[in-house]
């Protein structure tokens, strides 16, 4: 039953997310080609040059690192724990008569 | 200790070497005429997507033998690649957007390239949920999700070519110039030495769980 919750607790996470990612997808789209507008002095002053780039590259190489380290720390605590595990077994299983 | 238990705590020093020493010598490389500066996502984004559509595949692969000779190996290779995949996944889809927001000036674009790869990083979540919740038999159902993940590797390849997207196409990588080429090289060794150190570990993991739950069973016996 526990986890057959935490299942359906996983299961709802990524509907959630996909749902959300559309809503936001929707909001952000860019027009579609259905015709041109000459583009305006307020829309060339509000271009990408008011957009810095040092941020979206800092947070870039910032989740790379991250989510690697994030990874390969719970990887090597998993296999440290099972191996503890199966050594505890192991020594109770000699033991016995 | 095995040569192989050894063999992944040395690659992954070196790997952590070399990532940090990425930002050094990706600065070595020329801003790109259109883009500046943001282009520099580029070389952490693309080894990272190459390396998910190989580890797809090789879900795949091994989801097959699996299938066909149930050997336990097989199937700790695709379970450790599945993962592999998802985690390769979180990053695309992360640093995409963040490159595509200053690029094309929006976070996410319904274009074939990004879709193609949410789907697949859908497809191999549903494998890794199978596999934690799906219980007893799991392996095999979740095997054929796997080659159905695999499958779809070729389309999120080639659909920059086939469609008209706003993604850069495949051609973009051998034409790099030598300037550019030198750092892109770099992070791909950093990050196939950090792929190998995984899949090493995390099929170790696999073999341990299977010893445990062997181990626990002949307790239950006795």
């Amino acid at each position: 039953m526990r986890k057959l919750t935490s299942a359906m607790r996983g299961v709802a996470g990524i509907v959630l997310t996909t749902m959300m990612s559309v809503a936001l997808a929707a909001q952000t789209a860019p027009p579609g080609q259905d015709g041109f507008k000459a583009a305006t002095a307020e829309d060339l002053a509000a271009g990408q040059e008011h957009l810095p780039a040092t941020p979206f590259v800092f947070w870039a190489y910032g989740i790379v690192w991250l989510v690697l380290a994030i990874y390969v720390l719970s990887l090597w605590r998993r296999i440290a724990k099972t191996e503890r595990e199966v050594a505890a077994l192991r020594a109770k299983l000699e033991v016995r008569p | 200790m095995t040569a192989g238990n050894r063999l992944a705590p040395a690659l992954l020093i070196v790997a952590a070497g070399m990532f940090l020493a990425a930002p050094f010598v990706i600065d070595t490389a020329p801003y790109e005429s259109t883009m500046g500066l943001v282009q520099r996502i580029f070389y952490f984004h693309v080894p990272n997507a190459v390396l998910m559509i190989l580890t797809s595949t090789l879900c795949g692969v091994a989801s097959a033998i699996y299938i066909v000779g149930r050997r336990p190996v097989a199937d700790y290779v695709a379970l450790s690649a599945a993962e592999l995949t998802v985690v390769l996944g979180v990053i695309v889809l992360l640093t995409g957007p963040l490159w595509a927001r200053k690029s094309w000036g929006v976070w996410w674009a319904w274009e074939p390239r990004l879709t193609s790869t949410l789907i697949m990083w859908l497809v191999f979540s549903s494998y890794l949920l199978l596999r934690r919740f799906g219980g007893a038999g799991s392996e095999l159902l979740a095997a054929a999700v796997g080659i159905f993940g695999a499958v779809l590797s070729p389309f999120v390849y080639w659909s920059v070519n086939m469609w008209r997207t706003l993604h850069p196409t495949t051609s973009v990588l051998p034409t790099l110039p030598g300037p550019m080429a030198g750092p892109v090289i770099w992070c791909s060794v950093a990050f196939v030495l950090l792929y190998v150190a995984v899949i090493l570990l995390r099929v170790r993991l696999e073999s341990a769980r299977t010893t445990l739950e062997r181990a626990w069973l002949l307790l239950e016996e006795d």
